[in-house]
């Protein structure tokens, strides 16, 4: 009768998943969607109550507890900027839960509670534990580096060392089903924990979306895995639409930046090769003089990039663009697939601000709109309009497609300072004749360039 | 329930479809929310992580399911109120409606 129970559920839930992930993907059935989701996840997560044979309740209900609070209060407290960040955590966290899982069926192995396990409950504990615990180490990492607290790494024979460690992390896990010594055991989560932080730490730059997206469907895989080692369909059902999904996502973000998934964990981005040296000088401009010009224009598009997010700009950038938008100023907002640091970044942080979407435009959209506009203002972007891309085939980012902010009449770049961009190389758009360079922090050249119009009226 | 190994192919092999089918025609704009929210779908890893820790014997078992369910509890609840809060400021977006169009 329980077990009956459970499986209507379980069953409940996974339908309320998928149509709940359904409805996440219009932004009018949006906000429904993940409450439908948060239904099935309720209800399926009362009902494992009723296994059979449960103890250590007041443990969970301590964890369940503990978790709750901090995660609550962490994710509200988390500012918008910082989401990618965040969601990298929360998805380490599944990862972990996963492999963790793994680590108490797999030590019931080599204490003798359980005698035997099946060769495909052994295989999936393995590749899920495997899984699982590269996701939780990588999204750390990748948690920590795009706070800033870490750089990218290179060390000689990199590649060759990484995939060392991953063979001895599969070895042991064969070791493991001859021989059940907890050792063997430990040193299987080791290396894989090892390999997650080794694959996260050569990638970097613009690749950091994509590496999200990855270890999201890692973490869906690790979680289907483990519903197989525990006898949950649910959680079979729920891993396996975010392995899916999550894979999906991710090859759309490698598509969008021309680049292989093997590539992005492979290949060095930025760093290594460094493009062909730029001749020529930058120039420069007072905010004032940028501002006055916005007086005279009929067409303007806005660049966002991760400098925008950085300087929490984007309620000044809204605000700017609706005095131009009162003058009767045509103006538009060019997201690049890519720019920020997760996929849709920029549409957060301008939903956040309250820009409508029709001012919103794709890449696709807008290309060919460039050549028309008077002013473009590229704000804290870098990568994503360098024509380098473009021309430059030893240009680590050649064959990317980018924003054609070049083609404008003008070009204005808000920028902190004169560094390079998070790919680390030169940007030939800044060293165009008709690109000026306007110094300082977006949120404040915002601010100043709002007074200024405002002054003049 | 068991579920055996082909059973487990089928539900697999189904559920990689739907997931693929249901993302495939999501817009730009909701990549990040959708990732965050699928981020909060395999947070049902939970229900997993309660069977192993209410069936753990050894104090190794016990302290690893402990983790367990701890990290399990911040993926889901993590990545609901994270979602939710991304969700909302898409939604007074649209209320507020084109003041400027």
């Amino acid at each position: 009768m329980r077990d009956i129970i459970i499986q209507i559920i379980y069953f409940a839930a996974s339908i309320l998943f998928i149509l709940g992930l359904k409805r996440m993907s219009s932004p009018k059935t949006a906000t429904s969607g993940i409450q439908w989701a948060g239904i099935g996840m309720l209800l399926a997560i009362v009902v494992t109550f009723l296994y059979p044979d449960l103890h250590n309740f007041g443990l969970i209900l301590l964890a369940i507890t503990i978790g709750t609070v901090v995660a609550w209060i962490a994710a509200k407290k988390v500012a918008m900027t910082e989401m990618p960040e965040m969601i990298a955590l929360y998805n380490g966290m599944g990862g972990g839960a996963a492999a963790a899982i793994a680590a108490v069926e797999l030590f019931k192995l080599s204490s003798g509670s359980v005698e035997t396990m099946t060769l495909t409950t052994f295989v999936l504990a393995i590749i899920g534990g495997l899984i699982g615990a590269v996701s939780f180490s990588g999204s750390v990492l990748a948690f920590f580096k795009l706070r800033d607290w870490l750089k990218n790494i290179y060390f000689p024979m990199q590649q060759i060392i990484n995939l060392s460690v991953l063979a001895a992390a599969i070895l042991f896990g064969i070791m493991f089903f001859f021989w059940h010594s907890p050792v063997v055991c430990i040193l299987f989560f080791a290396a894989s924990l090892a390999y997650g932080v080794l694959m996260t730490m050569s990638i970097g730059g613009a690749d950091m979306p994509v590496v999200i997206a990855l270890y999201n469907a890692f973490t869906g895989l690790a979680v289907a895995c483990e519903g197989f080692v525990m006898n949950n369909v649910a959680m079979i059902i729920a891993g396996t639409i975010v392995g899916s999904s999550g894979t999906l996502l991710t090859l759309l973000m490698a598509k969008a930046m021309n680049r292989s998934i093997t590539n992005v964990i492979f290949t060095k981005f930025g760093g290594g090769g460094n493009g062909a040296a730029v001749e020529g000088t930058t120039k420069s401009m007072e905010i004032d003089d940028a501002a006055v010009m916005l007086n005279f224009v009929s067409k303007v598009i806005f660049i966002p990039g991760y400098g925008m997010a950085v300087a929490q700009a984007q309620q000044k950038v809204w605000e700017l663009a609706s005095l131009l938008l009162d003058k009767g100023v045509d103006v538009k907002f060019a997201i690049h697939p890519v720019a920020g640091r997760m996929p849709g970044h920029m549409n957060v942080l301008l939903a956040e601000a309250g820009v409508p979407y029709d001012y919103i435009a794709d890449m696709e959209e807008i290309n060919n709109d460039f050549a028309s506009t008077d002013i473009v203002i590229v704000l804290g972007a870098n990568d994503v309009v360098n024509p380098a891309a473009r021309t430059d085939k030893t240009s680590p980012i050649y064959g990317m497609p980018i924003l054609n902010a070049d083609q404008a009449k003008q070009i204005f770049v808000i920028k902190r300072g004169k560094g390079k961009g998070y790919a680390g190389i030169e940007n030939l758009l800044f060293f165009n004749d008709k690109c000026r360079m306007v110094y300082g922090d977006a949120k404040q050249v915002m601010a100043k360039m709002i007074q200024t119009l405002k002054e003049q009226e | 329930m068991t579920i055996d190994g082909f059973t487990a192919i089928y539900l697999f092999t189904l559920a990689a479809f739907t997931g693929y089918e249901v993302i495939s025609r999501v817009p730009v704009i909701l990549h990040t929310p959708l990732m965050s929210g699928s981020n909060f779908i395999h947070g049902l890893v939970l229900a997993g992580a309660i069977i192993a820790l209410g069936h753990a014997t050894t104090t190794t078992e016990i302290i690893i399911g402990f983790v367990s369910v701890l990290l399990a509890t911040g993926n889901a609840v993590g990545g609901y109120v994270v979602t939710v809060r991304m969700l909302e400021m898409f939604k007074s977006k649209s209320n507020e409606g084109d003041n400027h169009a």
